[in-house]
């Protein structure tokens, strides 16, 4: 079976397992993992990686303004703002 | 005043002849489908959002063009969009709790384009929470029924758009395909759907999944129906930098008439590792075949080797670029936020736990493993490798032959909850859908038969663009069958 530090990928993803589902997710991915490891089979030596379907590059356009950002109405959406800003809990204590 | 009740089984072209002869009004039609949600969808759950009166004005909005003479042929007809498309002023949830109370401030594109073409939103389509799983059975809303037996699934992702096509409750609805989220729905729910070209349709607004392979498209009741509503929302979009410039007169034409049958019937591919084995519908594809043949298509077996390693290769890729788009997810700007955070990490943490599904943490955690230091080039860089060489397999396929005719998936419609304890015998449902989605190609499903009452679909893929021998073929078999025309006898 695949070797799986759930713990550490959880830290990585920021992501929290309820005690309860933390055994069945392990097994899942333990299972997806051994699922996954048939693509060793294939030897895929000097084969370039594809990674756009269409193998193209970023078209450019003109560096032109082509809008304005409009705060008021982006942060409308967010859970907590003041003044313009998005509030977070306190990140560096003060002295 | 208007003279008879609106169709709610009609093709799209009867529709906006019955629009424009006067027979009914687009608030006639849209009070039709409206009524056939409140009726039914209690029973389906295909929709996690419906605005009557948004819906009602936008129709009336499309009387007055239809009047004016200055309408498109979709003017006034109704459509579900998947609630992955970001709709300004009406929720847009993705099927999750993380985006439950997120209403966007923008359109994405292809519900501008449809909008500007005059169609009317009747609501947002459920789909499995940031769409995925092929059975809808991830949605933060419940899962959906299938429209032919409702103790089994639709399908998924785009689990809600093929039901309610199916079941009457929208005439056409938009999808999203990553790895065949809108054929294996349409395939399930006896109806037909298109996964465009990788680059046709502009993602712009359309909640990201996975970047290099996540592609907007049609579910419909015919291919004809699909050309239609693709010719207006596909095009170049500045607003998207993978959006193609790739020109297709062709696809631009059918904004005002409808495809026509192959000039020269195509030469199809029949590639052995998708029927080896294979049980559930080998007959019915048998028997498409012959119907095609009659109509002078010629057909031939093709070798597509590296088809086994499209799913392991797929979910790899699609983890890890999930993994990484769904990283926005933070709980400060928008999106769900957990009560009281007691520090930055608890505020994302408990936000990101509470706001995912255990599918998407699945994926997340999948993606995560792949790309963390150690096994990047064992699984990510495999992976897109694999890809080149499946890609590689269709682009040798398609010097022999023009499309290929595949199942579009395994089997008919499973149950509810039948594959739900075991993610990957749910991950092998898209053994067929996913290796045209890891080469970029076009692809569609349309019914081709039915086994103990539920039905089945099959698959036709073309070369990079070649949606015009996809259609055009699919509109003859449509011609010749009638598979398309069945519809569930419990919504009648």
């Amino acid at each position: 079976m695949a070797d799986i530090h759930l713990e550490h990928l959880c830290r990585l993803a920021q992501l929290a397992l309820d005690p309860g589902e933390q055994q069945a997710v392990q097994s899942d991915l333990a299972r997806i993992i051994d699922m996954v490891d048939r693509m060793q089979t294939v030897d895929t030596s000097g084969v370039e990686p594809l990674a756009h379907p269409l193998g193209t590059a970023a078209r450019m356009r003109p560096d032109l303004v082509t809008e304005t950002v409009d705060r008021e109405r982006f942060q409308a959406l967010a859970p907590a703002t003041r003044d313009g800003l998005y509030l977070v809990p306190r990140v560096v204590e003060s002295a | 005043m208007t003279g008879s009740a609106p169709p709610t089984f009609a093709s799209l072209a009867e529709l906006a002849r019955g629009l424009r002869a006067g027979d009914y009004t687009s608030r006639d039609l849209t009070r039709a489908f409206l009524d056939r949600i409140a009726a039914h969808d209690a029973a389906l759950n295909c929709y996690i959002t419906v605005d009557e009166e948004r819906a009602l004005r936008q129709a009336d909005a499309a009387d007055d063009r239809l009047r004016s003479g200055s309408a498109t042929p979709l003017t006034g007809i109704p459509l579900a969009h998947k609630d992955l498309f970001c709709t300004q002023g009406l929720a847009t949830t993705c099927g999750s709790r993380m985006l439950e109370n997120f209403v966007a401030p923008y359109d994405a594109t292809v519900v501008a384009r449809l909008h500007t073409a005059g169609m009317v939103t009747l609501g947002k389509a459920n789909m499995d929470e940031f769409a995925m799983g092929s059975s809808n059975e991830n949605s933060h809303f419940g899962s959906v029924a299938n429209p032919w037996d409702p103790d089994r699934v639709p399908g998924g992702s785009s689990g809600g758009s093929a039901a309610a096509v199916a079941a009457g409750l929208a005439p056409v609805a938009t999808g999203s395909d990553t790895g065949g989220s809108i054929r294996q729905p349409a395939a399930l729910c006896g109806i037909s759907g298109i996964k465009p070209t990788y680059g046709r349709v502009s993602r712009y607004g359309m909640v990201a999944f996975a970047s290099s392979l996540d592609q907007g498209g049609v579910l419909g009741r015919s291919a004809e129906d699909l050309a239609l509503v693709l010719a207006f929302m596909s095009g170049l979009d500045p607003l998207d930098s993978t959006s193609s410039d790739h020109r297709d007169p062709w696809l631009e034409s059918l904004q005002h008439g409808a495809p026509e049958v192959p000039e020269r019937p195509p030469v199809i591919g029949l590639p052995r590792q998708y029927f080896d084995g294979l049980t559930t519908g080998a007959g019915h594809l048998d028997e498409a075949r012959r119907v095609l043949e009659a109509a002078g298509c010629r057909f031939r077996e093709v070798e597509l080797p590296h088809t086994e390693m499209a799913i392991p290769a797929y979910y790899i890729i699609a983890g890890a670029e999930a993994s990484t788009n769904l990283s926005r997810y933070d709980g400060v700007r928008f999106g769900h936020r957990c009560a009281d955070p007691a520090s930055l990490e608890d505020l994302y943490l408990r936000s990101r736990s509470e706001g995912f599904g255990r599918e998407v943490k699945r994926r997340i955690l999948t993606g995560t493993y792949a790309l963390s230091v150690g096994y990047f080039d064992a699984y990510y860089k495999q992976a897109q490798k694999l890809r080149r060489l499946i890609q590689n397999d269709f682009l040798r396929a398609f010097t022999e032959v023009d499309l290929l005719l595949t199942p579009t998936a395994p089997g008919v419609a499973f149950r509810r909850g039948e594959l739900a304890g075991d993610p990957v015998a749910m991950y092998q449902q898209d053994i067929f859908t996913v290796p045209a989605s890891l080469a970029g190609l076009p692809a569609l499903s349309v019914p081709c038969g039915f086994e103990g009452g539920l039905p089945l679909g099959m698959q036709l893929i073309a070369p990079h663009f070649g949606e015009r021998g996809l259609l055009e073929t699919a509109v003859l078999f449509q011609r010749d069958t009638a598979w398309h025309q069945e519809h569930p006898g419990t919504f009648p």
